[in-house]
């Protein structure tokens, strides 16, 4: 087996995504994180996770840009905010994950055929097509995409929505979705300008 | 009272035993709602892991409708409820983001305006409308029935001021009012597991059997809560949870059915026939 060092030096870190980091509104405060592991202790999730809340606020304000950005862990987050509300140095860790999800889609490296990134991208898609989002369509579309196994195992639950009657065959769409569409697209020409600047 | 309403997408689809219960309620208590025209998806928590501005450009063009509107708007999902009062809060602090949603808004003739209240039903039940009023109402108390009362997480946290973080009570005293009994258990604000259940099914179903075993454990015939997407889980996936881990077979009803149930409402108003697990057992003799 080939010897692997597992910890980094300093100067592997990508200085620059470090400064990203702490530039970004709501990560002023990231280094006042006093590592107590608190996030992690509340987290739901963080036995799943490959790195700890708690390791990736580390890891992330250092600069190891490789590690946070094609972790597990900010997929896993839920949005559930136990460790902000738990954190004693009020840091918003949610929004530093939501930060990363948005980092990593932009940069292309999140683990593939992961499928929540896949749901996040299907479900901003529905949104700029129909304006609302039909539950049944956005998951039948995603295990497609992701898992045709998992899609099988989800007709037992389509069954049961459709006897209960919570099933929608036709996707809702909102009236102005002309107007809606220009708000979207007004942003992206908006963030070309700020790119260019 | 007047109040406008948003939905949201689940209130439409898959939890709309919500919306006709809880039109049902405020209808029997004489309350005007009004659904907002022509709403746009929140975004929910998607939408924020793709892009921050949009997000809060979605939830803008919400706020602009409502303050077209008169009164306060109650969003009965959590998702929701969190979503509008995170861009009012953020866009507060963030001058520079606001200005960007703002003029995304002006290109399609929207203003942002963030003067409306964006509440939850359980606020506007318990502060505007009062507990003793509601026990007033009861007809036909739920007398007996053993209920765990589950919140889910984003409705106190971390934007909720109307109820505690960690031990929210709101919704027990509307359970306790309509004469059902809140067993004690420590999972009140344990997340559900969100959108995991589905796309992350190792961790989203362990998530949602751990809140399904504890409140049977404790005793309870039923969990009651106030989210769709909690609603959901708890309820649709039940089969799938069987095959992994054990079979715990518990109804999991909206709190507005509850206390429609003891304002003397009929059980398919209430849209007591949409659990995938059947409440038959607990309204038997009802």
């Amino acid at each position: 087996m080939p010897l692997e060092r597992k910890v980094k030096y300093e100067s592997e870190c990508d200085k620059g995504f470090a400064d990203w980091v702490a530039s970004q509104p709501g990560c002023e405060n990231l280094r006042g994180c006093i590592q107590c592991g608190t996030c992690s202790a509340a987290c739901p999730l963080a036995l799943y996770m490959d790195y700890t809340p708690r390791r990736i606020i580390n890891l992330a304000r250092a600069g190891f840009k490789k590690e946070v950005l094609s972790s597990f862990t900010i997929w896993l987050c839920a949005s559930c905010y136990a460790c902000r509300t738990e954190c004693s140095k009020d840091i918003h860790v949610t929004d530093v994950m939501y930060l990363l999800k948005r980092r990593a889609i932009e940069e292309g490296v999140y683990p593939r055929r992961f499928p929540t990134p896949v749901l996040a991208r299907e479900f901003s898609r529905m949104i700029f097509t129909f304006g609302r989002i039909n539950e049944t369509f956005l998951v039948a579309d995603l295990f497609l995409r992701t898992n045709w196994f998992r899609f099988l195992s989800m007709i037992g639950l389509g069954l049961n929505l459709m006897r209960t009657g919570r099933m929608t065959y036709l996707p809702d769409s909102i009236k102005g979705r002309a107007e809606l569409r220009k708000v979207l697209t007004a942003l992206d020409s908006d963030k070309q300008k700020e790119a260019v600047k | 009272m007047k109040y406008q309403y948003f939905p949201g997408c689940s209130l439409k689809g898959t939890g709309r035993a919500y919306e006709e219960s809880f039109l049902a309620v405020f209808g029997a208590l004489n309350i005007e709602v009004k659904e907002l025209e022509d709403w746009n998806c929140c975004g929910a928590t998607a939408y924020m892991s793709v892009d921050e501005a949009k997000s809060y450009a979605l939830a803008g063009r919400i706020l602009a409708i409502a303050a077209r509107g008169e009164g306060d708007v109650i969003a009965p999902c959590n998702a929701c409820y969190l979503v509008l009062n995170k861009t009012m809060k953020t866009l507060k602090e963030q001058p520079e983001l606001r200005a960007r949603v703002s003029r995304a808004l002006e290109a399609a003739g929207l203003e942002y305006i963030d003067t409306v209240k964006v509440r939850h039903p359980l606020d506007v039940l318990v502060n505007d409308i009062g507990v003793d009023e509601l026990k007033k109402r009861v007809k036909k108390p739920v007398a007996g029935l053993k209920v765990a009362s589950y919140y889910g997480c984003q409705m106190v946290r971390p934007y909720a001021t109307f109820d505690d973080q960690h031990n929210p009570m709101t919704m027990d005293r509307i359970i306790a009012a309509s004469g059902a009994e809140c067993v004690d258990w420590p999972l009140k604000t344990h997340c559900c597991g969100g959108s995991l259940t589905g796309t992350v099914p190792d961790a989203g179903l362990r998530m949602a059997y751990i809140i399904l075993k504890e409140a049977k454990r404790r005793g309870a015939q039923a969990i009651v809560t106030p989210c769709p997407l909690c609603q959901f889980n708890l309820d649709g996936y039940q089969d799938q949870i069987a095959r992994k881990f054990e079979r715990v077979d518990i109804p999991v009803l909206y709190f507005t059915q509850v206390l429609g149930l003891a304002m003397g409402l009929g059980a398919s108003e209430l849209g007591l026939g949409r659990g995938i697990i059947s409440a038959e057992s607990i309204l038997a003799g009802r």
